[in-house]
Parts: C-alpha cells; structure tokens; sequence
C-alpha cells in the first residue's frame, strides 16, 4: 500500500483517539459542574435540608474561614501523617511477617489459623482496646492504621512468596546462593509488583482505620472534626472534611500508581 | 582420569499416598573435555539426575564425585543451565550474567570483563543495558548460557536447552553452544529428548529407559561426526546410520514398557 495512505491513515487514528479522550473528560467536567450546582441550587431551594446538606457556597466560605485562621492545617496534616504513615508501616511491616512466614515453613503451618481469624475479624472493633493500651494520642491511630491493613498484607504477599517460580530459586542455588540470597535476589523483587499493589489497598484502609481512630480519641485530625461537626450539628464542617478526605486520598493512590509504574517497569515477562 | 563419576544413583519421590522412583542404579564417568548426551523420553528423569549432579538435590541412594570428592552441594565446578532460560526480568542483561559472580564471591572487574567478553563472543554485546523482555527466545537462551559460563565452571549441565525454540534458531543454537563449549574446552552433558540433537552434539549418547529411570544403551559416536559441527553432522551420511540404530533401541525400551 502506498505510504503517503498510511501516514493519512495513522494520523486519521491518532485524531480519533484524542477526539475521545476529549469527549470523556468534556462529559466529566459537565457531570462535575452540574452536581455542584444542583447541590447548590437544591440546598437554597429548600428541596433538600439546608441544615444537613450545606452547600457548595457555605462548604467554601467555611474552607476559606478556616485556612485564613490557620486552624485546619493543623488537622488536616495530623491525618495526612497518621495515614501515610500506617499504610507505609502496614505494608513493610505486613511483608517482614510474610518473609517471617517464607523463611519458617513451620512458623506458617502453626500460625495459619490465627492468620485466617486475625484476618477474618473487624479491625476497628479492636480501637477502643489500643486507645487504653497505649494511650489516646498519635500512637494508638497509627496502630489502627497498621492493625487493618498488616494482616490481610500479610496473607496477600505471602501467597506471592509462595507462588515464585522455584526455577529462579534453582537459579541461584546452583551458583551456590544461600536462603537469603534466594529471598533478597528473587523472592522480594519477583513480588515487588504485588507489595505495592497492595500498598495501593493499604491508602484505603489506612484511611478508615485513622479516621476511625480519629472518632475514638477526638482531639485532632479531621475525623475528629467530623465527630465534633456531627456533635455541634454543623453539617458544613462535616462535609467539608468528607471532601478534604475524598481529595487527599485520591492524591495519595495517584501518587502510588506513579510509584508503581516507576518501579515495575520491567516485571511483564 | 574422570571428571565426574556418578556410582549407582538411586531417586525416589515420597508423598503422602505413594513413592515414585525416578531414578535406579545410574552409574557412569564422564572425562574431561566429553561431551555426553542423555536421550529419554518425558518423565524418565533427566530433569531430576541433572538436579542431582548439580548438587541440588541429594540422591537417595548411590553418591556423586567430581575429581574424586563426593558432591552433596552445588560445586563451584559445575553450571547449571535449566530447561528455560530464567534470567531475572528485574535486572538487566548485564546483572543477568554477573548474578553468578556476585552470588560465588567472584565479583571481580577482571570476572566481570570476562562475562562481558563472552556476551560479544556470542554476538549480543549491543544487549548489555537491555532488559530481558526485549530480546527474542533465542537471544535469552544465549544470555543464559553466558550467564551460566560467566563463573568459569568447567563442567556444564544443559537440560533440554533448545526445547523451547523454533527449529531454526535451535539449529544455529546447536552450532553456537558446541563451538563454545569446544574452545573454551568444557566438558559437558546434555539432557534431551531429540535423538539429531543428541548424535549432533555429542561424543557419547546415553540412553535411558523410563519408570524408573535406568541406563539402556551407550553408544559412541563416531569420530568422523564428532569432529564436525552439529548443522553440518546433520548432513553427514553416517549421521541417518546413527540415527536409525538409536531410533531401533527406543523402539526396544517401549516394547520392554510394554510388557
Ligand atoms: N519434586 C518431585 N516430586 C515428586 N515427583 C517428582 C518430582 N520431580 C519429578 N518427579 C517425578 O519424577 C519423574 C521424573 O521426572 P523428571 O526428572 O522431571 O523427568 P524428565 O526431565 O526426564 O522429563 C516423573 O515421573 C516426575 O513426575
Ligand atoms: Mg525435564
């Protein structure tokens, strides 16, 4: 065919591609204006209670009240470190335990039905408990960020280090590689893309278990102003802490795709 | 003076429900510089006897020696080459055929010049910083047998290395790997279950009958295919001779199954 039709052609693709990409986040744009608006319009209407919808208007206003005073900073980056901290703590922690269970067949065999009901059991219900433990304050949050996502890591990137190709281990052993050779030149890298993926569970449920936390021990965070919206009947403290959370968390998973897509590059056989 | 000796290796499998044996009263010795073939159909046990030599895996009964000392780990001496080749997708091809080097100690730059020499011996210098996944079947399972020569072993185990390849690439594969081997003067045992492969790049095919795994025949090659390179033992009349003459004895070791 000639060459000329085919560059046509491929630049014809190419456009159609672009064409879509801009439909889709033309549709987002219009989806997003028209439920701010609608909100807006339904809170001052009255077709909604004003009272415990708020608004987008009065959300901002309060937004805007609250960083010119300088009193949300300091909630806002209260959660953010007690969030990153039990998801990055989660999962290394999370895959220590896995290696634990890699390098001691036996360990694994006796510590499997404690795994599966640690695992099967809720989390958050164990709050109140840790709060006693070690004391209403940072500590206690950050251990129920790692206590709901450490197990379920556990069992996930177990089952990885379990289902490595043994050629690889055959591998290293035939050049005379010892057990943490094996671990450290196989078994870790080969499961690098399932240890961050489940990094990328563990934003999530870091999340519920801080703000969970938040609720319990009620002095900062903004789960905390949540719990002190809902107690004052302020809705619009309320939602505007919903939305600060829907937006840090999803800043977070981008910023763990990214850190996915740098380090794995090359894992795709 | 034999380079390795194996004296009446014996393997089972244990399981819950049953014991296979793999492996009974394997006993043979391999010079230095030979290159010997073991020819069996799948499941005999080539995998598990290579597995053995290799130091791998410990024989249930019977032992094995290189240069007169039994071996009961994986002998700096001997390099492994698996049926695929298993390089490390992570790292690149470079890493890949140092890994042995960095693993036996021997993480030299003079090792390293020399890994790097063989990988432009084999016509893959331009792969160096390049990952795994970029190069074709038939490129890896070069990188691998670089990887595999990279720290100087001078016995060097290949089961079924061509097996996952298309004829051709296997053919020219065939022709690199013997001419290599003869330069730097390795000794070496191929596992396969392709009877040219075998009479194209051996001294010595070794035949194994299955359930369980034992030695059938023994036949030596003549010196006048020997010489030759495996594309071109190919051609030779005397290859169809040999050839016929191993097919007839399978034919004998499936009768013998039979009954
Ligand atoms: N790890 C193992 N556990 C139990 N049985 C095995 C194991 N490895 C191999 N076998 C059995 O031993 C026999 C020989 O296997 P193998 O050495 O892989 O043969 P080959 O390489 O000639 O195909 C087969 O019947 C196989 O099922
Ligand atoms: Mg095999």
């Amino acid at each position: 065919m000639n060459k000329t039709i085919m560059n046509e052609k491929h630049v014809e693709f190419l456009q159609s591609i672009k064409k879509e990409k801009r439909n889709i986040r033309f549709v987002q744009l219009i989806m997003f204006i028209s439920f701010f608006s609608l909100w807006e319009v339904s809170s001052l209407r009255g077709w909604i209670n004003p009272l415990l919808f708020s608004s987008p208007t009065k959300i901002w206003a309060l937004f805007l009240e609250k960083i010119g005073d300088g009193s949300l900073y300091i909630h806002v980056i209260y959660t953010l470190g007690e969030t990153v901290l039990g998801f990055i703590l989660g999962t290394l922690l999370g895959t220590l335990l896995a290696a634990l269970l890699w390098w001691s067949p036996f360990l694994s065999k006796v510590l499997d039905p404690y795994l599966v009901v640690l695992n099967a059991m809720p989390k958050v219900a164990l709050g109140p408990i840790l709060i006693v433990a070690i004391g209403p304050n940072f500590g206690s949050i950050i251990a129920m960020g790692i206590l709901i996502s450490i197990i379920i890591t556990t069992l996930v990137v177990y089952t990885a280090f379990q289902n490595v190709d043994d050629n690889y281990i055959k591998v290293i052993r035939s050049f005379g590689g010892n057990k943490k050779q094996c671990f450290k030149e196989v078994i870790l890298p080969a499961c690098f893309p399932t240890i961050i993926s489940s990094l990328k569970v563990n934003v999530g449920l870091s999340w519920v278990g801080v703000i969970v936390g938040e609720f319990l021990v009620s002095k900062q965070g903004l789960g905390y102003m949540i719990i002190y919206g809902f107690q004052v009947f302020n809705f619009t403290l309320v939602l505007m802490s919903l939305l600060i959370i829907a937006l840090m968390a999803t800043v977070m998973y981008q910023g763990v795709e990214l850190l996915e897509r740098k380090l794995i590059k090359h894992h795709i056989q | 003076m034999a380079l390795l000796q194996l004296k009446s290796i014996g393997q089972t499998y244990f399981s819950k429900t049953s014991a296979t044996t793999a492996l009974e009263d394997i006993t043979l010795s391999v010079n230095e510089g030979e290159f010997i073939s073991i020819l069996g159909p799948s499941g005999c046990g080539k995998s598990t006897l290579l597995s053995i030599i290799a130091g791998l895996l410990l024989p249930t009964t019977g032992s094995v020696m290189v240069n007169n000392q039994p071996v009961t780990q994986p002998h700096p001496k001997i390099g492994y080459m698996l049926q695929q080749d298993y390089l490390f997708p992570w790292k690149t091809i470079e890493d890949n055929i140092t890994l042995g080097l960095k693993l036996r100690d021997q993480n030299t730059n003079e090792h390293i010049q020399a890994a790097l020499r063989l990988l432009k011996e084999i016509g893959l210098d331009h792969t160096r910083s390049k990952y795994p996944s970029e190069l074709s079947g038939g490129m890896r399972q070069r990188v691998a047998l670089v990887r595999t020569l990279a720290t100087q072993p001078k016995m060097l185990l290949l089961d079924e290395p061509f097996s996952a390849l298309d004829y051709q690439t296997k053919l020219k594969l065939e022709d690199l790997v013997s001419s290599t081997l003869k330069e730097h003067g390795k000794t070496a045992i191929l596992v396969t279950h392709d009877i040219g492969e075998a009479i194209a790049m051996s001294d010595t095919v070794i035949l194994l009958s299955s359930n369980p795994g034992r030695i059938f025949r023994t036949f030596k090659i003549p010196e006048t295919l020997k010489k030759l390179l495996p594309f071109e033992a190919r051609q030779h009349p005397h290859f169809s001779s040999t050839f016929q003459q191993i097919w007839e004895e399978l034919e004998h070791i499936e009768q013998n199954d039979n009954e």
